[in-house]
């Protein structure tokens, strides 16, 4: 491992002014300091990719960030712009864990462990079980046996017993079952999520699967149909038999029925990615080229596709009354982009604050989003891609889309997706570090490391990223998917092209009429208690 | 009223534009001499304007009834099913009558009437004035007066009795430059920059051919130039593309050779023309009009009507026109053909980036006067107003509209007005409803009496200013004098809100707008109530004796202390319905929505491809 130092000029954007200062390569920092005050820093693990050039005596690093930043130093020395490329190189790319920065980090105002226990998704299974009588918490799962990538705690219908738990686990794939994911209280429904059944060839059955999913149904409203949402297309689930995996039988199932809403995933969904973040790169096309690009990319039509699945899933619970089970192949991905929108479509709570952050500790990390694999990597990373895809992005791009169409109903503004978006896929706190629970476990992640809502809910971080304009909605958003209706997400994907300042300037304007309203408001009482009694 | 045969047909249904599962609503269609009312079973009325009906087309007989499709130049397009076939076919035969009018006597700016008095329309169309806006540019001054040659309309009939033109330049030299110039549309300023002392001027193409020369035309350039006392150098940016010009050149007009003028640097600029954008603009609504579009069709239906790049093209050359002014110092005289479209917008828009003034609710009224209105455009002929050639028809002020719009959505902060006034503006240029967009110039205007037979539609908008107001307007942020957008690809996008303004469903749910503005003009009271009250404390200050305890004074002003009634009234105020009706949720119904058709998946039984499933595994069994 080769630390450098050296003279460099650092270039953050089109217009942004020069830094001047003395270059230097940490373990995982990258340190700028071009006065004795100032400090400029970049999380080595933020470097997506490098490039670099040499010219006479000096040389150039263009660094790509995962937050698709784009950086360019210019530095002094053929030497030592070698040295400090190669250092970065191998320094942003290191694999372990536990030597990663969040296990060095120590902010100051935090304590370690503070937080952890501050979205554990028990709580919500508690309140659904004390609600409903019809599901209890189950510690099967303890010591991960059952299924590595769920957490400690799961929710099952009640009349389900571990032992039938083990084997409905044995018959999914991952051993992911069908557990609950959400308790729509008004309809007496709930969502519940799993991964493909393993049918294979043979067409098997597993008759503890069958009786879990008809327990879902007989704790539910009498009468409740039940609709399992296969996120891929019926060809593709068939084809999957041939590997092993497969999807629910009518005739093993009954009172479930079948939809099939085809959702991208995987390396074409990373490429779509890549292909959007290169087109927004490129000032000089014209807008003819500019649309076609935006086109091909498909980008905005898995948008479309993601949010209209998870319409289709929210109004099967509030309209038709039905319980709905969403799988896809390994049900860590699409399955949970669906089940969480589905959520935040139809629950006022998940819309506060605190509710979304609940919704994404437990729809996406516990629920064992795969971070490390699908975010190792972001838009512009040369290596060939292997686990990478932007399917946590997708469901923050949904959700901005929601705040867009209904910008008075999420608590949260795009501060807080766009914050989301920058720790998932570098951040020196904990909070998206590792594959799964069982795995966070393993590496100590919980005491070890800090976590991102502790900071998050700092009260100056909070004004950053509250919405002024929040009331409480407590209907179900239905947004509209028309293509006119959805929007290039520029706050994110042209965040550091555009010049930033209008609608930065515009926000802090909203701020200050709702702060002077608000103060009028609250001025009117202490008023009226400061006037003298008769 | 000779037209209407039919007044009323009851168990109309009117179907939902983009609803790919035919939804309908029933209710009575009325047909009165101005407007065609649909009164839907929720009572919920839609009133269409016979002139904004822009087609009326009747499709052929289904088992429900007999289709009827109207669409208007507001981008609303309706879809009726008139039961039987007798009262459709005579509401089509109406509505072709009525929708296309013959006369200009005929539009119903002649028959409104809103109630007011003589004296009161007169006010009216005297609120905006050409004279005091050239004032305010600082015109006349040394370099440039008013000129009395077009004041019978003898020189160029499509321009204003009143003209400014440089000092120097003599009535004869006026009376050739304008034999040299097409329609008789001779160099004239539009907008004068008194800080830089260089003027935008405008005119038409010159007739030079392939080689013809006009000496008094280059004096008039020439003095155009001299004008300037910083910059002695003079753009002319020729608005079109160079090959179109230069065809021109063939049928004896063209542009002008530098080498013939001095002191002139030429550029063309490359905007389309009329019939272009008018093809352009229809396919983009076939596109967005689509049932069921996918994301790729809507961005690929978006790039091949090439819309957004002649946007561009618009807003590339208003920022040319205001850096050559801003950064060089330089005077530039515009023109395209005719020198009332393309030069129109170039002109507006360039003044619009230079001077803030123009980015007021009264100033945005001033330049459409101006540059728009006074200066020729051709509005009844681009807008259709009359039964006339469709090829006259194009989207040229839309586009200009657009242009504004687009630098809204780019500075929040500087512009006074809101979208909700860009749309009511484009509303009435085709509702005939008011004077001021009726003719095609000033001498046609005068010839029609339209101030003694018609109103204005500017004091209207002033009297509704309030919904017009921008909340976060500032128009202290010195930053914002001269507007530089950013012209990048992506700066440019859809206007939903104009083309789709009545498609309810594709709309945000939630406004943010109208709630700030409510908050900010509430702070506003409250700020003035706060120094009233303040001054009020003073005067009683000032009327007690000495020696009075203050807490008394407290107690004895109390009882009809002025703090304690306004203290009610904001009460009141924030309790008032307004607000929250403001904040509830609109149309957050499932059944709005396309995926809402999906719903169909629920009620089949089994997917099609299951049951195949099924049919092979038997078979293999």
């Amino acid at each position: 491992m080769r630390t450098g130092r050296a003279q460099a000029e650092l270039l953050l954007g089109p217009e942004a002014p020069r830094l001047r200062g003395t270059l230097c390569v940490t373990g995982h920092h990258l340190l700028l300091s071009p006065g004795p005050q100032d400090l400029w820093l970049l999380l080595l693990r933020n470097v997506d990719s490098i490039e670099k050039r040499v010219a006479g005596e000096s040389g150039t690093i263009t660094l790509r960030c995962k937050d698709l930043r784009v950086l360019q130093l210019d530095i002094e020395g053929v030497e030592a712009t070698l040295d400090i490329a190669r250092s970065i190189e191998a320094l942003s790319s290191l694999e372990s864990v536990i030597t990663s920065f969040p296990f060095f980090y120590r902010p100051k105002g935090l304590r370690l462990g503070d937080a952890w226990h501050f979205h554990p998704p028990e709580s919500y299974y508690k309140r659904v079980a004390r609600e409903t009588k019809a599901w209890r918490l189950s510690e099967v799962n303890e010591n991960f046996s059952l299924c590595p990538s769920y957490p400690r705690a799961v929710i099952v219908p009640r009349a389900v017993d571990d032992k039938a738990l083990a084997l409905s686990a044995r018959f999914r794939q991952g051993g992911r079952f069908p557990v609950l994911s959400y308790h729509h209280a008004r309809s007496g429904t709930v969502l519940l999520r799993s991964s493909q059944p393993l049918t294979g060839p043979q067409k098997r059955r597993c008759a503890e699967d069958e009786e879990l999913l008809r327990a879902v149904l007989a704790g539910a409203r009498p009468g409740a149909q039940g609709f399992v949402v296969d996120t891929r297309s019926a060809q593709a689930a068939k084809q999957a038999r041939m590997a092993g995996g497969g999807t629910e039988a009518k005739a093993a199932y009954p009172g479930w029925k079948r939809l099939h809403r085809p959702l991208e995933r995987g390396r074409p969904l990373q490429e779509s990615f890549v292909r959007l973040v290169e087109a927004c790169g490129d000032l000089e096309q014209s807008t003819d080229h500019w649309l076609s690009r935006l086109e091909g990319c498909s980008w905005l039509a898995h948008v479309k596709e993601a949010l209209s699945t998870a319409c289709l899933t929210a109004q099967g619970m509030e309209r038709e009354g039905a319980c709905i089970l969403v799988h896809g192949a390994e049900g860590t991905d699409s399955t949970l982009l669906v089940t969480s929108l589905a959520q935040l479509i139809l629950d006022p709570l998940s819309r506060t604050m605190v509710g979304f952050q609940e919704l994404v500790e437990r729809e996406w990390i516990q629920a064992g989003h795969p971070f490390q694999l699908r975010c190792a990597h972001s838009a512009f990373s040369h290596a060939r891609p292997k686990h990478e895809a932007p399917t946590f992005l997708l469901f923050l791009d949904c959700v901005w889309q929601l705040g867009r169409q209904f910008p008075l109903s999420l608590e949260f503004g795009e501060a807080l997706l766009l914050a989301l978006f920058e720790h998932a896929y570098a951040s020196p706190f904990g909070t998206f570090l590792c594959n799964s629970e069982k795995e966070r476990c393993l590496c100590e992640v919980r005491s070890q490391t800090h976590s991102l809502w502790s900071r998050l809910n700092q009260p100056k971080e909070q004004r950053k990223l509250r919405n002024p304009l929040y009331v409480l909605n407590p209907l179900a958003l239905w947004p509209s998917v028309e293509p006119q209706s959805l929007q290039l997400w520029q706050g994110l994907f042209l965040r550091w092209t555009r010049p930033p300042e209008p609608p930065e300037v515009a926000w802090e304007k909203v701020w200050q009429i709702v702060t002077e309203k608000r103060k009028t408001d609250d001025s009117q009482p202490t008023a009226s208690a400061s006037e003298p009694q008769p | 009223m000779e037209h209407i045969r039919t007044t009323k047909v009851e168990q109309v249904k009117a179907l939902d534009r983009f609803s790919t599962s035919n939804k309908s609503l029933t209710g009575t269609l009325y047909l009165t001499a101005t407007h065609l009312l649909f009164i839907d079973s929720h009572q919920k009325e839609t009133w269409i304007l016979h002139h904004h009906i822009a087609s009326v087309e009747k499709l052929a007989l289904t088992t429900s009834g007999c289709p009827l499709v109207i669409q208007c130049k507001n981008f609303r397009i309706v879809h009726f099913i008139v039961p039987r076939e007798r009262d459709c076919h005579d509401i089509y035969n109406s509505l072709l009558q009525l929708s296309k009018q013959a006369k200009y006597e005929d539009l119903y700016a002649f028959s409104y009437n809103p109630k007011q008095n003589d004296a009161e329309r007169l006010q009216g169309w005297q609120l905006i004035d050409l004279a005091e806006e050239y004032e305010r540019m600082g015109v006349p001054n040394s370099h440039w007066q008013l000129s009395d040659a077009n004041r019978e309309y003898k020189i160029c009939e499509t321009y204003p009795r009143e003209l400014y033109v440089p000092q120097v330049a003599s009535k004869p030299i006026i009376v050739g430059s304008s034999k040299f110039r097409s329609k008789g549309r001779f160099p004239v300023l539009s907008y004068y920059h008194q800080d830089k002392e260089a003027a935008i001027c405008r005119c038409s193409q010159p007739l030079s051919g392939f080689s013809a020369r006009c000496l008094e035309d280059e004096h008039l350039l020439q003095a155009i130039s001299k004008a300037n006392p910083v910059n002695r150098y003079m753009y002319v940016m020729d608005t079109r593309p160079k090959l179109n010009a230069m065809a021109n050149r063939a049928a004896g007009k063209g542009y002008e050779n530098e080498d013939n003028y001095s002191n002139i640097r030429f550029q063309f600029v490359g905007i389309e023309n009329i019939h272009v954008m008018r093809s352009s603009l229809q396919k983009l609504l076939e596109v967005n009009g689509t049932k069921g579009l996918s994301v790729n069709d809507f961005y690929s239906g978006m790039e091949s009507s090439g819309w957004l790049r002649h946007v561009k093209a618009v807003m590339d050359a208003a920022i040319f026109l205001a850096k050559a002014i801003m950064v060089e110092n330089a005077s530039v005289l515009v023109h395209c053909s005719d020198g009332w479209d393309r030069t129109s917008q170039v002109c507006s828009l360039g003044s619009l980036l230079l001077d803030s003034y123009y980015r007021t609710i009264k100033g945005f009224m001033v330049l459409i006067e101006k540059d728009w209105i006074s200066f020729g455009h051709k509005f009844s002929e681009r807008c259709g107003h009359l039964d006339g050639d469709p090829k006259e028809i194009s989207p040229v002020f839309i586009q200009f509209l657009e242009c504004v719009w687009h630098l809204t959505e780019q500075f929040p902060q500087a512009f006074e007005f809101n979208e909700a006034f860009l749309l009511q503006i484009h509303e009435h240029i085709h509702s005939c409803q008011f004077g001021n967009f009726l003719g095609n110039c000033q001498k046609e205007r005068e010839e029609l009496k339209l101030k003694e037979k018609t109103y204005s539609l500017w004091p209207f908008l002033l009297d509704d200013r309030k919904k017009y107001l921008n909340p976060l307007y500032s128009s202290k942020a010195q930053r914002f004098t001269v507007l530089e957008p950013s012209t990048v690809s992506f700066s440019f996008k859809f206007w939903r809100n104009m083309y789709h303004q009545f498609d309810r469903t594709l709309h945000p749910r939630q406004s943010v707008f109208n709630i700030i503005m409510n908050m900010n003009e509430q702070n506003k009271q409250l700020e003035k109530e706060i120094k009233d009250l303040e001054s009020k404390i003073k005067q009683r200050k000032n009327k007690q004796t000495d020696g009075v305890p203050t807490k008394e004074l407290l107690h004895s002003i109390h009882p009809e202390s002025p703090s304690l009634k306004t203290s009610l009234c904001f009460k009141e105020q924030t309790l008032l319905p307004v607000n929250d009706a403001l904040r509830t949720i609109e149309g957050s119904n499932s059944a709005d929505n396309r995926y809402s058709d999906y719903a169909e998946a629920f009620s089949k039984s089994e997917p099609a491809v299951v049951s195949l499933e099924y049919g092979v595994a038997r078979m293999t069994c």
